[in-house]
């Protein structure tokens, strides 16, 4: 028996190698900063500011508007230019705040002040995370605050940090893992007293030997914390892939990984919760991997929420041939662009920019019914029988085959040989059934 | 930008396994039991595998310009289907019949119940489940160097006794592919390497079988290695039970799958007419393949309990 994973997952080409080895740069930006009041899972959040507002780095722009929502914090200074929608990279238009830069990051008092996590209340910690519009940075935008307060505390045994990093060319988790593990540690050991009964473990896919190894020494003094070599294999880093891997639990899509006593936070989700907890900085940041074979130097860049993407390209030397393909995110899970005007958002782990687009070069066969989808299926699921559903439009087919299951990684739609256009179908599919049952409900 | 970027929903990669290169493989894996087949019938044995490969392939291409559907001959699918139909021919057979079968395969089993993927049952083998009925003779007479003689599970069905060694190699009467047991097994071979087919179906199929002649045949050990290397087992076991189209894509039906084809073989071979039975336990599993997908689907993860 080798190293904890889960079964089914693909091995497509990894691509790391052009970003890995790249240290984080701080990029500073020129342009206006565009701040979606979307971006998260859960209700928009509100603007505080008007047009012609002044407003400093680190201030609060955008108020959460119920309890599944998130605050937006300006991670500049400068001037409300306009509060009007704005794309965003999954091509919706979303109501956002643009803000003129004045290139002075002139900050709101008391920013980066030094705390002592110990001197804090459980409660403290959660509204110290809610005022810092925390969310999950993998890709998912779960408010970090809802996370992390469960209907019983007691029962969380489980803070599993996601440093899998399955997504083939991200690094950002990678570089942050090298190069500042004591505020992952120093995160985790933060949620972990809000947890008396839990224990911390960092998964990490075993293609990274150096963050193994650097946070397995850093974490020798922790008893409640250790780190969990993972098998290399998409999706490892998904929640329930993960889960099942660490702790052998099993989450399906009706439960929460707390109904499994477990929570999941990604790395540079740690990371946000340390420095608003210890350094009283909300989350203004976040860590995006520039990469791809059309980018003249794949680089990761420390960069403000709210840069244009066009900011990141230019910074990475500009394309170094014509892309056919732009994807904010990786390959695998990422959304293709239309446009680079668009804004870094807080689940913007990745520009990705390729010459060629696989999925125009190939066309779409028959199905041979190989089953290479059912054996690759980290839900165990059947996507044949899926596809016929989703052809026919039969929702409730569709329900039967256990199509709600699906968590939409894309695996069926990599291995097909016939080129289907699986996990597309699923997605809508999932989205009218969805629809159905909040109508019914 | 001075061009339209590609927009699609994820994932932007794919792997490069196509419908093609699978289809590639499967030929490739039955070479060896071809070259043995050519090497030990002769070159009409080679005529016989061209022409009906070349029907085949013409076939589908004929029908599709007629039916106005899009040319698929490159999908490499009638090639194998012609390979496949080729090697369960005596070497002697007269070129018309296996240009018939190759006719019916492609047209009235794959075609025209509409292409690759939807037939219900493995072209090549119904094909030969009709020729069979039809050309009883020609399709069952079988020669080797000259002398015409029966096959070693009809010898066994006669009472006779047979050299499980030379059934090994091949040196026995038979169709073209079906005698060599070592040449089917290195294709086999390839084809488990490249994760083309799973070991599932064909070690169920050949276990049962082997269960079977065991328990309602003799309780001797020859005769049970000879009904696993003889009558086409392995042939069929590992290149045709296995066709995606017509086996169950659910692991646990794969199994329930390669059980029923062993128990409706060891009923043909040993209870019924024929001394053989693989290519109709075959067809007749094919047609309940929705039936074990069905009472097979798996349960999904963290269900498992409900």
């Amino acid at each position: 028996m080798g190293l904890a994973t889960f079964k089914g997952g693909v091995h497509p080409y990894e691509g790391k190698e052009l970003s890995e080895n790249k240290p984080v740069q701080v990029l500073m930006p020129k342009g206006d900063m565009v701040y979606p009041m979307s971006q998260h899972i859960g209700a928009p959040a509100t603007p505080l500011v008007a047009k012609g507002d002044k407003v400093l780095a680190g201030q609060k722009i955008g108020e959460a508007s119920g309890f599944i929502s998130a605050n937006v914090i300006c991670s500049v200074s400068g001037t409300v230019k306009a509060i009007e929608p704005r794309r965003v990279a999954n091509g919706a238009m979303v109501n956002s705040i643009i803000v003129e830069n004045d290139g002075e990051y002139t900050a709101v008092e008391g920013l980066g002040a030094d705390r002592d996590p110990a001197s804090l209340s459980k409660q403290e910690i959660r509204d110290i995370v809610k005022e810092a519009g925390i969310v999950g940075l993998g890709g998912a935008g779960f408010p970090t605050h809802v996370k992390l307060t469960p209907k019983d505390e007691n029962a969380i045994e489980y803070i599993l940090v996601n440093g899998a990093e399955c997504e083939p060319y991200l690094t950002s988790d990678y570089r942050m893992m090298l190069e500042e593990p004591e505020k992952i540690v120093g995160g985790l050991n933060v949620i972990l007293q809000l947890f008396d009964k839990a224990k911390g473990v960092i998964g990490i896919e075993n293609n990274k030997p150096e963050a193994i190894k650097k946070l397995t020494e850093l974490v020798k003094d922790e008893p409640r914390i250790e780190v969990c070599p993972l098998q290399t294999k998409y999706p490892q880093g998904g929640e329930r892939s993960l889960i099942n891997a660490i702790t052998g639990r099993k989450v399906n899509s009706s439960m929460l990984p707390a109904d499994a006593g477990c929570i999941v936070d990604n790395i540079d989700t740690v990371i946000a919760v340390y420095m608003a907890v210890c350094k009283t900085t909300p989350l203004m940041r976040r860590i995006v991997t520039v990469t791809g074979d059309a980018i003249a130097n794949p680089q990761n860049y420390h960069v403000k929420i709210g840069t244009d993407f066009q900011e990141l390209v230019d910074a990475a030397g500009g394309f170094k041939t014509q892309p056919e393909k732009l994807i904010a995110g990786g390959p695998m899970m990422g959304m293709a662009l239309f446009d680079l005007n668009i804004p870094v958002t807080k689940t913007c782990s990745a520009l990705t920019c390729f010459t060629k687009d696989e999925v125009a070069a190939y066309e779409e066969t028959p199905c041979i019914r190989c089953g290479k989808c059912v054996s690759v299926c980290p839900s165990h699921i059947v996507p044949v029988k899926m596809m016929k559903a989703a052809l026919k439009g039969d929702c409730e087919a569709f329900e039967k085959v256990n199509g709600m299951e699906c968590m939409e990684c894309g695996s069926c739609t990599y291995v097909c040989p016939a080129k289907r256009p699986l996990t597309q179908a699923f997605k809508e599919m999932r989205k009218t059934v969805a629809a159905n049952r909040r109508k019914k409900a | 930008m001075n061009k339209l970027l590609n927009v699609s929903s994820s994932p932007h990669v794919r792997s490069t396994d196509t419908t093609q290169s699978i289809m590639l493989d499967v030929a490739i894996a039955m070479l060896p039991a071809a070259a043995f087949g050519v090497f030990q019938f002769g070159m009409h044995a080679l005529l016989v595998l061209i022409v009906t490969v070349a029907a085949c392939v013409l076939s589908e291409f004929v029908f599709e310009k007629i039916a106005k559907r899009k040319n698929t001959i490159a999908d490499m699918s009638a090639v194998v289907t012609g390979l496949i139909l080729a090697l369960n021919m005596p070497a002697d057979i007269p070129l018309w019949i296996p240009v018939l079968g190759s006719i019916f395969a492609i047209i009235v089993v794959k075609q025209l119940y509409g292409g690759l993927g939807q037939n219900f049952m493995n072209p090549a083998l119904a094909a030969r489940c009709f020729l069979l009925i039809s050309f009883t003779g020609k399709m069952s007479s079988f020669t080797l160097d000259g002398w015409s003689g029966a096959t070693p599970l009809a010898v066994l069905k006669t009472g006779g006794s047979v050299d499980v060694a030379a059934m090994f190699i091949g040196k026995i009467p038979g169709t073209i592919g079906e005698v060599s047991v070592i040449a089917l097994l290195i294709g086999a071979a390839y084809l488990v390497f490249k994760k083309i087919i799973s070991l599932r179906i064909p070690v169920t199929y050949i276990l049962t079988v082997a269960v079977f002649a065991f328990i309602f045949g003799q309780q001797d050990m020859n005769f049970v290695l000879a009904h696993i290397c003889g009558g086409g087992l392995i042939f069929g076991a590992f290149f045709m039970a296995t066709d995606y189209v017509t086996s169950p894509i659910t692991p646990k039906g794969q199994i329930v799958f390669g059980i029923l084809l062993g128990v409706l073989t060891g009923l043909f071979r040993l209870f019924g007419g024929s001394a053989e039975g693989v290519s109709y336990a075959i067809i007749i599993s094919n047609l309940m393949v929705p039936l074990i997908e069905r009472v097979t689907l798996p349960k999904a993860f963290g269900k498992e309990g409900k």
